[in-house]
């Protein structure tokens, strides 16, 4: 509604303008970037993009930009897709890193290194954190804008800390550590039922992602960099895996398939002590925990490290040059240090550069608020989050091998050396 | 003899422009639709610069080959084969329930019917806390029972069963509106002569509004059947259709397929199956059944 009035608000007046502009001169007609955005977090997103939108028109004049909200990551990206293939795409679209290869393959994108001319395009671009530059770039070329992305942190209870003897900011940070932790934590009422898991890692929709804070520690990567092959069944993976599966034997952590939407639930309600779950939950947490929390970097192994995620801008191929290089423009301004501040402020996402954590506002935010930081101090051990071409396929492949291992109807190495079959098979025309 | 063909051949004309606005829906958007997707079955995927290339029947072996396909269908058959008997049997208990007077008969309508009111998303979200471990609703209940605690949604043994739950929860209630209507048209005096005779409640049922409520029963069985196939907006939310694909249904499979794979040529061999095989039970019920059926 909100969206619909700003959009007449505005729209009314300009084309009025247009009008009056096209009598006096036909050529100066602005170039029109529609911009396609998904809502993957609470939050007044749509509100924010607008603003960003009408910021940005204020000092392009040239410039018309037209934000449409699409959707969830997944609606966006079926309309934009349907929308390249029937000839009239957005200009540009913010969509999940992972569609980079699907988008390449689809031949739908067109990488931003065309645009990038001046010492300050390139600063620019360079400013960006490594960890989410890995979804970006492919064959030397950069693909997509870091925008609203993510990494998977750990949340825990001070408070049944304390309860169990364990130190409240003294958070686990090793595999063994955390078992011993989770142990700890975890209590049984008298018939033996658990009323408290020790810690708790959400697997359905899209366990790979999770699975990652797991690999990465145990230093695997699972697929390379040119998305075209992939390491299941390298036996670091099926050990972190394993891991996986033992916190459940164990009995520290909840059986079956874990549902990602009521994890956090499960931490206001001290169903779990330890949650593993995005930096975008942040502000959820931080309004319903009724107790002290605190955010943490996701304990270690061989090394440490967590999966980035989220979403990236998209220049798509079936528009305009003028389109390109203006939906380039908007990118750029978007992405500015102050901007990113406030857009992380705002939603919880982790600004995407250095220096927009470099600017006063977001300094200040720091210091009221540390856990807002976790997620920057994690990211120079952050890795891609997993994607190969034909991604969706290849990611199932892995999915479906995950929930049979953690529902036990396959034992880790043979979910894990099923799923690598599939995925070679699927892998095998990129090669 | 010459003016009964112009008048006829005239109005033959006016009906065919009467029709046309909803013929033109009906192929654009249903008629040319199958046709096209039957056509694109035959050809591979379109990728990028590379256009579909014939490829004859690879897509249905493609089908024949995939494990999650199978699943898929044996989830479908056990879905239909629990959802449209126990959401009809339900629907006719609520009807003649609140077919009678009793107190409190709006309400106890309205709330039988209000799970059809509801949206399928937002209701799945309710649902996925009822379903929810430890502090759900069912597990309370069953805690209170002293069982022990369960995994409803993410244990693959009782997954599909939990999503199966939640459509005849939602459909009981829309079928019910349609038993009710057709109760309220029986004649009284069918019930009074029955009372006279000294049939028995249950007799009554069975030979009188039981017959005279099959072709609110046919219908009923269409929808339901169509929908055994349709619902999978639950699934989103639910399951994903997991564990392991263990609560995956075909057209959950088929949007897979063509919208997370991009896969458009094997999305349309699975859609040509499901077409032909939704085709096939409406024709089987409306040409078998139908003449079998009583109708006033």
């Amino acid at each position: 509604m909100q969206r619909n009035t700003f959009l007449k608000a505005f729209t009314i007046p300009l084309l009025a303008g247009g009008t009056l502009l096209a009598g006096l001169a036909q050529a100066q007609a602005p170039v029109e970037v529609q911009f396609y955005y998904p809502v993957a977090v609470g939050g007044p997103i749509a509100k924010t993009i607008d603003g960003f939108a009408e910021g940005f028109m204020k000092e392009n004049p040239g410039v018309k930009v037209t934000p449409i909200y699409a959707g969830t990551y997944q609606e966006t990206i079926v309309k934009a897709l349907t929308a390249h293939k029937s000839g009239t795409p957005p200009v540009t679209s913010v969509l999940l890193s992972t569609d980079m290869f699907t988008l390449i393959d689809e031949d739908a994108i067109v990488p931003f290194d065309n645009f990038v001319k001046t010492a300050d395009d390139k600063a620019w671009l360079g400013g960006f954190y490594k960890a989410f530059m890995m979804n970006s770039q492919s064959g030397g070329k950069t693909w997509g804008i870091p925008f609203q992305r993510s990494t998977v942190v750990m949340y825990w209870n001070k408070d049944l800390f304390k309860e169990a003897g364990l130190d409240p900011n003294k958070p686990p940070a090793t595999w063994a550590e955390l078992k011993e932790a989770a142990t700890k934590l975890t209590k049984k009422d008298a018939s033996g039922k658990v009323t408290q898991w020790g810690v708790q890692i959400p697997s359905s929709g899209f366990p790979y992602w999770l699975f990652q804070t797991l690999t990465t520690p145990n230093d695997a990567i699972l697929a390379n960099e040119a998305g075209t092959q992939v390491k299941f069944d390298d036996p670091k993976v099926i050990e972190a895996l394993q891991t996986w599966v033992d916190l459940g034997k164990a009995g520290i952590h909840p059986p079956g398939v874990v549902e990602w939407g009521t994890t956090p639930k499960d931490f206001f309600e001290k169903k779990a002590a330890i949650i593993y779950t995005t930096t975008g939950n942040l502000t959820n947490i931080k309004t319903n925990a009724k107790f002290d929390f605190g955010v943490g970097m996701i304990p270690g192994n061989k090394r440490k490290g967590s999966p980035t995620g989220g979403g990236n801008f998209y220049i798509f191929k079936k528009s305009t040059p003028a389109q390109q290089e203006a939906a380039f423009r908007f990118a750029k301004w978007v992405t500015q240090p102050e901007r990113a501040a406030q857009w992380s402020m705002d939603t919880g996402y982790v600004a995407v550069s250095q220096a927009a954590y470099d600017t006063p506002t977001l300094k200040k935010y720091g210091t009221d608020f540390p856990a807002a930081l976790v997620a920057r101090d994690q990211l120079p051990v952050s890795v891609a989050e997993f994607s190969t071409h034909d991604n969706q396929r290849v990611t199932k492949a892995l999915n479906d091998g995950l929930q049979a291992a953690l529902t036990g109807s396959k034992t880790p190495a043979q979910a894990l050396q099923d799923a690598q079959k599939e995925a070679d098979r699927i892998l095998r025309s990129y090669k | 003899m010459g003016h009964g063909n112009v008048a006829s051949s005239r109005q033959a004309v006016h009906a065919w422009l009467m029709l046309l606005p909803a013929l033109v829906l009906l192929v654009g958007f249903t008629h040319w639709p199958i046709v096209a997707t039957l056509v694109d079955s035959f050809f591979s995927t379109p990728k990028g610069a590379r256009p579909g290339a014939w490829v004859g029947l690879e897509n249905y072996e493609v089908m024949a080959g995939d494990p999650v396909f199978w699943k898929a269908v044996r989830n479908n058959l056990l879905f239909a084969g629990a959802t449209i008997p126990c959401s009809i049997g339900l629907a006719l208990l609520m009807a003649l329930w609140v077919n009678e007077r009793i107190a409190g008969r709006a309400f106890l309508r309205m709330a039988y019917f209000t799970p059809t009111v509801l949206p399928m998303i937002a209701v799945a979200n309710i649902w996925l806390f009822f379903y929810t471990p430890q502090y759900g609703l069912l597990e309370q209940v069953t805690g209170a029972l002293g069982l022990p605690s369960h995994n409803w949604l993410g244990s693959p043994g009782t997954a599909l069963g939990a999503v199966t739950v939640v459509a005849i929860w939602k459909e009981a209630g829309f079928f019910m509106i349609f038993y009710l209507a057709a109760l309220q048209t029986l004649n009284p005096s069918l019930r009074e002569a029955a009372a006279i005779e000294g049939a028995s409640r249950w007799y009554f049922f069975r030979r009188v509004q039981w017959p005279l409520l099959m072709p609110t029963t046919l219908f009923v069985l269409v929808n339901a059947f169509i929908n055994a196939f349709r619902m999978v907006d639950h699934l989103f939310v639910l399951t994903r259709g997991g564990p392991d694909n263990a609560s995956t249904l075909l057209l959950y499979h088929l949007y897979e397929v063509g919208f997370s794979f991009w896969d458009t040529g094997y999305a349309s061999a699975i859609t040509v199956v499901l077409v032909v095989v939704l085709a096939g039970i409406a024709l089987l019920q409306f040409f078998v059944l139908d003449r079998k059926t009583h109708y006033q």
